[in-house]
């Protein structure tokens, strides 16, 4: 399975970033998904996002549950620790970490098996809590590793490849986010590079729970006719509200937009998010309006993408739970054992 | 009538309602013992419930300092008209019953060898309060009031805990004299002295009273726990609240006001040991606090710990099993559980602290342990010794002891041109090292993950890689042998076949119960265990003696049955002593067994066995 490392060979010509890493750099092993899967499209748009904003390999943690979505984090980022946790439990494992260090970035990689079905409930604690993350579900409405079963995300009515018609509720897991308290919350499609990775690079440098619901076709179990969630349908059916530039730092902004076209946000760690609106009157930053729009585009049966939603100036559990700056996992000794004297006391108020 | 007279060694129970408000002044009626330099052994009987239900306290005063319960009652404070039959019945013949006399009861409500003590309470109380909640508090110290008299503990004592107890309120201090006052005077007025009296003494010293939970949260603090995150549950709620508590004042930083731990409470027990095996995974020293359903939900990611290797920290306050079972009674019933928790071939470190001692001292000493074996390590405390204060020695803390952090690759080590493996053993032990997210720029970095790998954690399936690292954690669950608690011997006076093995909060129990027999002329050497894996001084001792009892608070024999199977000892020689009701074993129980069955010649025991 996911074994085979890739050859390191690199021709010299490849761009260095600012931090004097190749695009190389951010890849992992060689993926072991179906030729042609969605997933193999976002571990690439996460490869570009991370050699775009100068991350640091090593200074991110990536988390994952179980599934084909779970898998890929072997297949990006190789100089990172990586966490392959168990089913529908990536959120818990993953707010851990970022409690024992707050200073690296944590990308959490998820499926909608993974956090819709079995962990819809680690799913929702994770954003309630305002979990500083990026956290990304790459949906397909499909068990592909059991080979075909509809999840939770499927929708009623979409026909499963054997021709089972699902009758349940779908989740939708962006309105969910958007309801639980994400500061940041985005979707996009994994065929269409040039929107998923901006929204990935601004999640990554958002500081708060940041949510992409990413549409991946399953080009094994859930691409055929009469599925929701296939290449064709998906396309068909994409309305984007916006189109996203994220400036990080020094960036110049290149673009030039009529008055009124753009709306700038700056996040807490300097960048800049340029968002070109599509949908007339769309406020990415009203949390309400955000789910109104949603509710009524969906039901309209079109699938909404873009930055759906933003606050810039979120706080994060950390924030919430006033710890110190310094990670919690590099705390000495002397900041942690209060020692003899004060255990006295201790005892002295137990007589 | 006979009536029971002693000093200093006699049972006293108060029979409550919940939510009645009682606790606090049975909680005062118990340190007035205490500061009279008087060793008690106290213990809730409560219900899973806040208002309403029946709910004991079970006073133990002995000048000798015993422990543990002794079983019997001398004196029933009976307040709880629901109850009146059975804790009438519960009295020693020669006892005494001490009850709100205001209404008249008929002559069959009462016993004819027991000693009656009626106080006009209710009377009294209205009397003196007009408004219905101070009525309902300060009937409680009124009853105190009349209990300090009778049993001859000195007003003064009981006036300056009143004091303390509202030092942060000091408006409710003379009213609470004033009611104390009521109680005393009224007796003295109308009543002669009990028989059973309490006289200054010097039996407590330095010791303090403090429960489990409390000590184990103040050994997590010691024990450098900067995460915790856990689900409410009965009996391991105040562990995580005492954690809080004292974290609030010995782990805020001075400077910034930032707290140097983190606390979450989580949305269930699942989610709990994830953010803990999370933590640990990342450097963080981590824990969670549950009882047996919590244990139960835990068990994937138990599985996890041990396969992937990560450190973890589990408080388990045992309460009555299975399933919901008895929430708020104690047993010692998760000890299989817990040692091979989740599916697959799995074995787990567990501490057993015989009380609150061992609980701060285990409590800080799991987190060096589970650094050092990459594992989860859990405390098995019960709600005996979690719940109720028990008096023990002082805390204790060499300031220049060290964290064990176990083997943890730097990047000075990887700079150095180390062989990073994540589950390479390189110096035979077992363990390996690890390297935590963001060590090296390019060096050390791995995927962790709860499927087969190899010894450099890529992924594999081969037989031959799965043997060996299934291999590797067998030698590792040996090198544990030698870093756990060692099991501590008591040996008898004089030669004999007879062994006994116990554990947890069977110890105070054990302890008397082995004195009485001794006095009778029975001899048994006494092993007390204190973690698994089992030293081999276990089986030692177990192949020293012709039989060997094991008393246990389970029904299985849980204890037991790990020693056959770690051991291959042969069962007949291990004879189960079992007491498993809910609630605390007592000496009683202990010495009453043992003597029944060292006259029996070793057939019996294979017949014990064969039950």
């Amino acid at each position: 399975m996911t074994y085979i490392a890739k050859p390191l060979f690199a021709h010299p010509s490849l761009t260095k970033n600012a931090v004097g890493f190749t695009r190389r750099d951010y890849e992992g092993r060689v993926s072991t998904l179906c030729a042609g899967c969605g997933h193999d499209s976002i571990s690439a748009a996460i490869v570009q996002a991370c050699f775009e904003i100068d991350l640091e390999p090593h200074r991110l943690a990536k988390l994952s549950g179980i599934g084909c979505s779970s898998k890929t984090p072997d297949y990006f980022l190789g100089a990172s620790h990586g966490f392959n946790t168990v089913h529908g439990r990536m959120p818990s494992v993953l707010t851990g970490a970022n409690l024992a260090n707050r200073e690296l970035i944590y990308l959490g990689v998820s499926g909608d098996g993974d956090s819709a079905s079995i962990g819809l409930g680690q799913f929702a604690h994770a954003m309630r809590r305002g979990v500083n993350m990026a956290y990304i579900v790459e949906n397909n409405g499909v068990y592909g590793l059991t080979k075909g079963q509809f999840s939770a995300t499927a929708d009623r009515g979409s026909k499963s490849k054997k021709g089972a018609v699902n009758h349940d509720s779908g989740i939708d897991l962006v309105a969910m986010a958007l309801q639980l308290g994400a500061s940041f919350v985005g979707r996009s499609f994994s065929g269409d590079k040039d929107q998923l990775v901006p929204l990935i690079k601004a999640a990554l440098s958002h500081k708060g729970a940041a949510f992409i619901d990413v549409l991946s076709p399953c080009i094994a179990f859930n691409n055929h006719a009469g599925s929701t969630k296939s290449f064709d349908w998906v396309r068909e059916h994409n309305e984007a509200v916006n189109h996203l530039d994220v400036m990080v730092g020094r960036a110049p902004i290149t673009a030039e937009y009529a008055p009124g076209e753009v709306i700038s946000v700056a996040q807490h760690d300097g960048t800049v998010l340029n968002l070109r609106k599509v949908a007339a009157d769309y406020d990415p930053t009203n949390r309400s309006a955000a789910s109104a729009f949603l509710a009524e585009r969906n039901a309209a049966g079109e699938v909404v993408t873009g930055l759906l939603y933003i606050e810039p100036d979120a706080e994060d559990l950390h924030d919430n739970l006033d710890t110190v700056e310094a990670p919690l996992n590099r705390l000495s000794d002397a900041d942690l054992i209060p020692g003899s004297a004060a255990l006295a006391k201790v005892n002295a108020a137990l007589r | 009538m006979r009536a029971l007279s002693a000093v200093n060694d006699f049972v006293v129970k108060f029979a409550n309602v919940n939510g009645s408000g009682s606790a606090s002044a049975n909680g005062l009626f118990v340190k007035a013992i205490l500061r009279s330099g008087v060793p008690v052994a106290a213990r809730n009987i409560f219900p899973s419930n806040i208002q309403g239900l029946p709910t004991w306290y079970e006073v133990r005063v002995s000048g000798e300092g015993w422990l543990g319960r002794r079983g019997g009652v001398d004196l029933m404070v009976a307040m709880n008209p629901q109850t009146w039959d059975r804790d009438l019945a519960e009295i020693d013949p020669g006892g005494y019953l001490f009850y709100d006399a205001t209404k008249p009861l008929p002559p069959s409500k009462f016993r004819k060898d027991v000693n009656v003590v009626g106080l006009p309470l209710t009377a009294l109380c209205n009397d003196a309060y007009q408004v219905p909640s101070q009525r309902k508090v300060m009937k409680n110290i009124i009853y105190l009031g009349a209990l300090t008299f009778l049993l001859g503990i000195e007003r003064e004592v009981v006036e300056t805990l009143l004091a303390e107890e509202y030092a942060s309120k000091p408006k409710l201090v003379p009213a609470n004299i004033e009611a104390l006052g009521i109680g005393y005077e009224y007796a003295r007025a109308n009543m002669p002295p009990l028989g059973l009296q309490v006289k200054k003494a010097d039996g407590v010293g330095d010791r303090i009273f403090v429960d489990g939970n409390t000590a184990a949260g103040l050994g997590a603090v010691y024990g450098g726990a900067t995460v915790c995150a856990w689900y409410p549950i009965t009996p391991s709620t105040s562990l995580a609240e005492a954690f809080t508590d004292y974290c609030k004042k010995l782990r805020t930083d001075l400077a910034t006001g930032k707290g140097k731990y983190a606390i979450v409470q989580a949305e269930d027990e699942i989610a709990s040991i994830g953010m803990v095996v999370g933590a640990g995974w990342n450097g963080s020293r981590a824990f969670t606090c549950t009882s047996g359903p919590g244990i139960s939900l835990m068990q994937e990611f138990i599985g996890l710990s041990y396969f992937a290797e990560i450190p973890a920290v589990i408080f388990d306050v045992q309460r009555g099993g299975p399933s919901t079972g008895m929430p708020t009674r104690t047993q010692q019933s998760d000890i299989i559980t817990c040692a091979y928790a989740s599916h697959g071939d799995t074995k787990h470190v567990l501490l057993l602290p015989e009380g609150p001692g061992e609980c701060f001292e285990f409590g800080a000493q799991a987190f060096d342990l589970a650094d050092r074996l990459q594992t989860t390590v859990f405390v098995m405390l019960d709600l005996d010794m979690g719940m109720n204060e028990w008096l023990t020695a002082p805390f204790a803390w060499d300031d220049s002891r060290e964290l064990d952090r176990g083997k943890v690759m730097t990047a000075e080590m990887l700079e150095a041109g180390a062989d990073f493996g994540r589950y390479l053993d390189i110096d035979g032990d077992g363990i390996p090292y690890r390297t935590l997210p963001a060590t090296h720029a390019n060096k050390g970095a791995y995927f962790t993950r709860g499927t087969s790998r190899d010894r450099y954690a890529r992924y594999s399936e081969e037989g031959a890689v799965y043997v060996d690292n299934m291999e590797r954690l067998l030698r590792k669950f040996d090198t544990a042998k030698q870093l756990v608690p060692a099991p501590l011997t008591r040996r008898a006076k004089k030669q004999t076949p007879y062994g006994v093995l116990f554990y947890g909060s069977t110890s105070p129990a054990m302890d008397e119960a082995l004195e009485q027999l001794e006095a009778q002329g029975l001899h048994l050497n006494a092993m007390r265990v204190r973690a698994f894996p089992f030293s081999g001084v276990v089986f030692d001792f177990i192949g020293a003696h012709e039989l060997v009892f094991v008393v246990e608070q389970n029904r299985d024999a849980q204890l037991r049955a790990l020693l056959i199977n770690e051991g291959g000892v042969d069962p007949a020689r291990l004879v189960k002593v079992l007491h498993y009701d809910g609630t605390p074993i007592t000496a009683r129980f202990i010495g009453g067994e043992l003597k029944a069955r060292m006259g029996s010649t070793g057939a019996s025991a294979q017949g014990e066995m064969a039950k």
